[in-house]
């Protein structure tokens, strides 16, 4: 049977789900439209049932692009996900507004299974809701109730879903119902009132309220949290809490994958013959698998934080505090999370915008998201510093390294508020945004609920970008391994044919002669092709091959310099790679790598879209090709400006 | 009785709602059951004094100025 999950917002719709479920989770997409479809299943009595989560609304009528899927579904009894029995969760401390959403399910004929959740919450507050008062308005539904948060309940649910006749509604509450159209907004104002004005007369019989409903802790917690100065100054720690944690302890296991890949790599290469599909396996797959698995525990550890705010009610206060300050850029109060998540990874937090009812603000935060200062910046940032920025000593406690790298964060956080202001003066819009946001009451985070929900994001960074990471790491393979015809193999008799080489040890031969092979590949020569276009910022085709090679991703800016300076990985601190880039020098003998040329890479890549994966991801969540496109050659163009007026300044 | 649009100066006073005015999100503002006869409290605004928190039967709700401005609200405790 497929059995839908519907409420509203922080009703605890996930616990049920999760109780239900477990681990058994699965997510996809809903036919037809990019929005992320969580299911699971579980079994009563060996037969399987299919459990789909819905995302949590006030109405079936949609306020944001996420909400569109509950509308989509339950107006079109031929949906695939159109479900046999629907289980509605609302808050019993709560009634009268989580009942409008009931009441719409209802009227559609669909089966119900009522959840008065926080059943223990409203009994606190006094709270007291006469079941078979409300059963005896609405015979043909089951109504349990549950305290999903602590595990309680679930028996009665399955009991419920067992014993369902699964018969519709006779006495609906309006009669003959059509669900309006969703651009008819005068005609929803009227059904809703009239739902109103129906529930407050069954809320009057069935509910009595002994004291007062107020939550007086959650009010005595906000005094402080949404102080105008204790306030900010306690979303400051605790963000500065999440990045101490996020690049302190990330690191670990992120150098453990990083030197697994490449021993797995190299066992692999050792047991497979030489040839191509060695090669594909060891270039390619391997290292594109393990550029994308690399990012997870930054992921996890960022959604864990997140998802613990979320679950405490402490987000909504960010939200609630920042909204304010966020308004100016044309952004939201809620575009402070996905630009926070940016810092780890513009993928999650791209993919964190879809709470952001406003298309306008939401848009912006999608296309300045990327200008924050993502992880897969600091390999290229720390070796370009390393390089031109000495380590010395400024005002006598700062180390300038450390200042640059500062700098740099600094520059991407200015530029995408610099450059939202634009877009929100450029981008039209017909409709004013609005926040309409529930302050829920504090709570305790659940663990459990907080561990799938990790689960689940990084589940959804794995499959989706991984997929493009993947085919990208292929392609570059590709394009270094093969070149037009012979050219590659004269190259190599050129290289060996000079008569020092065979004098030198095995392992520079190899590496010269992967060097000499690179630059006649496809790749090499797309870097000699742009190297007119990029003398003026100070590269060479050199440097073209690997921003070529790092559109993939930042990092991979990196590899390619070690591959095409022909210097063996040595692992983190690329101290071989750094010394041989301090050589390099031009035809006129001048070293290529300056503070002016250093300085101006870095600036190329605060600017630079420098990410396939997430333009992929760009690409799905504005549902064209348009915003992408245009993301690319805005951030392309401050890139190269800022990179040339750099150079020219500082030569 | 006076007539009013709610903002922060209902701050700390029960305030029942008259009307919504029609705008892009009216319906959404229904929906969360800002409805003709409902009473409200302006419990607390963010710094800056936008948006305002409004509890409206037990819950809190946060709503930015301009759209508490298409609420019409009169006081209760007129006292």
């Amino acid at each position: 049977m497929k059995i839908a999950l519907f409420g509203n917002p922080n009703t605890g719709k996930s616990s049920v789900f999760n109780l239900l479920t477990g681990l058994r989770q699965h997510i996809g997409n809903f036919a037809g439209i990019t929005v992320e479809k969580k299911s699971g299943s579980f079994q009563i009595d060996n037969q399987q049932h299919q459990l789909i989560d819905f995302p949590g609304v006030y109405s079936i009528y949609p306020r944001s692009k996420d909400e569109e899927v509950v509308y989509k579904v339950v107006s079109n009894s031929k949906h695939p996900d159109f479900p046999d029995l629907a289980m509605i969760v609302v808050d019993a401390s709560n009634l009268e507004r989580n009942l409008l959403l009931f009441t719409q399910i209802y009227d559609l004929k669909i089966p119900i299974v009522l959840v008065l959740n926080m059943w223990d919450l409203a009994q606190k507050r006094g709270i007291n809701i006469e079941i078979e008062q409300l059963q005896s308005y609405f015979p043909s539904i089951s109504i349990v109730t549950t305290n999903a948060r602590i595990g309680l309940g679930k028996d009665r649910l399955i009991q419920a879903i067992k014993n369902h006749l699964l018969i519709a509604a006779s006495n609906l509450i309006v009669e003959d119902f059509k669900l309006c159209e969703l651009e008819n907004k005068k005609k929803q104002e009227e059904e809703t009132q009239f739902r109103y004005q129906f529930i407050k007369k069954i809320i009057a019989e069935i509910e009595n309220v002994e004291k007062t409903k107020t939550d007086t802790l959650s009010r005595k917690i906000d005094k402080i949290l949404i102080h105008p100065i204790f306030g900010y100054l306690i979303f400051s720690a605790v963000l500065f809490v999440i990045f101490q944690f996020i690049f302190s302890f990330a690191s670990i296991p992120m150098d453990l994958i990083d030197g697994q890949t490449t021993n797995f790599s190299n066992f692999i290469a050792n047991q497979l013959p030489d040839g191509l599909l060695n090669d594909l396996i060891c270039q390619g797959v391997i290292p594109g698998i393990g550029g994308v698995i690399i990012f997870v525990p930054q992921i996890a550890l960022l959604f864990l934080f997140i998802s613990i705010l979320e679950e405490s009610g402490y987000l909504s206060r960010v939200v609630f505090i920042m909204d304010r300050l966020m308004r100016p850029f044309g952004l939201n109060g809620k575009s402070v999370v996905p630009l926070i998540s940016s810092v780890a990874c513009a993928i999650p937090g791209v993919m964190a915008t879809r709470t952001i009812s406003d298309w306008k603000e939401r848009l912006i935060t999608i296309l300045v998201a990327p200008l924050m200062s993502c992880s897969a910046r600091i390999p290229v940032y720390t070796l370009l510093i390393a390089l031109v920025i000495p380590n010395q000593t400024v005002l006598g406690i700062f180390n300038l390294q450390g200042i640059v790298l500062f700098g740099l964060y600094f520059l991407g956080l200015i530029s995408a508020l610099f450059i939202a202001i634009i877009l929100n003066l450029l981008i039209k819009k017909k409709e004013k945004g609005f926040l309409l946001l529930e302050l829920p009451s504090y709570k305790m985070p659940r663990w459990p609920n907080v561990g799938i929900n990790v689960l689940e994001k990084v589940k959804i960074f794995v499959i989706d970008a991984g997929k493009i990471i993947l085919s990208i790491s292929i392609i570059l393979w590709a394009l270094a391994t093969f070149g037009p015809s012979g050219k590659m193999e004269n190259a190599e008799k050129y290289v060996r044919a000079n008569p020092s080489f065979s004098r030198l040890p095995e392992e520079e031969q190899n590496q010269k002669v992967a060097a000499a092979r690179l630059e006649s590949s496809y790749i090499g020569i797309f870097g000699k092709a742009i190297e007119p276009a990029i003398r003026p910022l100070g590269y060479d085709w050199k440097i073209g091959i690997s921003l070529i090679t790092s559109f993939a991703a930042r990092e991979v800016f990196v590899g390619s310099l070690a591959t095409i300076y022909a210097v063996q990985d040595d692992g983190d601190e690329n101290l071989r790679l750094i010394d041989r880039l301090k050589a390099e020098k031009n035809n006129k003998n001048e070293p290529i790598f300056t503070l002016a040329s250093g300085v101006s890479l870095m600036i190329f890549y605060v600017f630079a879209m420098q990410c396939m994966a997430t333009l992929a991801v760009v690409k799905r969540e504005t549902n064209s090709w348009k915003w992408p496109l245009i993301q690319v050659a805005f951030m392309g163009f401050m890139a190269y400006f800022g990179a040339l007026f750099t150079f020219t300044i500082l030569s | 009785m006076k007539l009013n649009s709610l903002t922060k100066k209902n701050f700390g006073k029960k305030v029942q709602v008259l009307k919504i005015l029609d705008s892009t999100f009216s319906n959404k503002l229904i929906e969360l059951g800002f409805i003709t006869g409902q009473t409200l409290e302006v419990v607390f605004s963010a710094p800056f004094g936008d948006p305002i928190a409004i509890e409206l039967n037990g819950s809190v709700l946060s709503l930015r100025l301009e759209e508490a401005a298409t609420i019409e609200v009169k006081c209760i405790n007129t006292f």
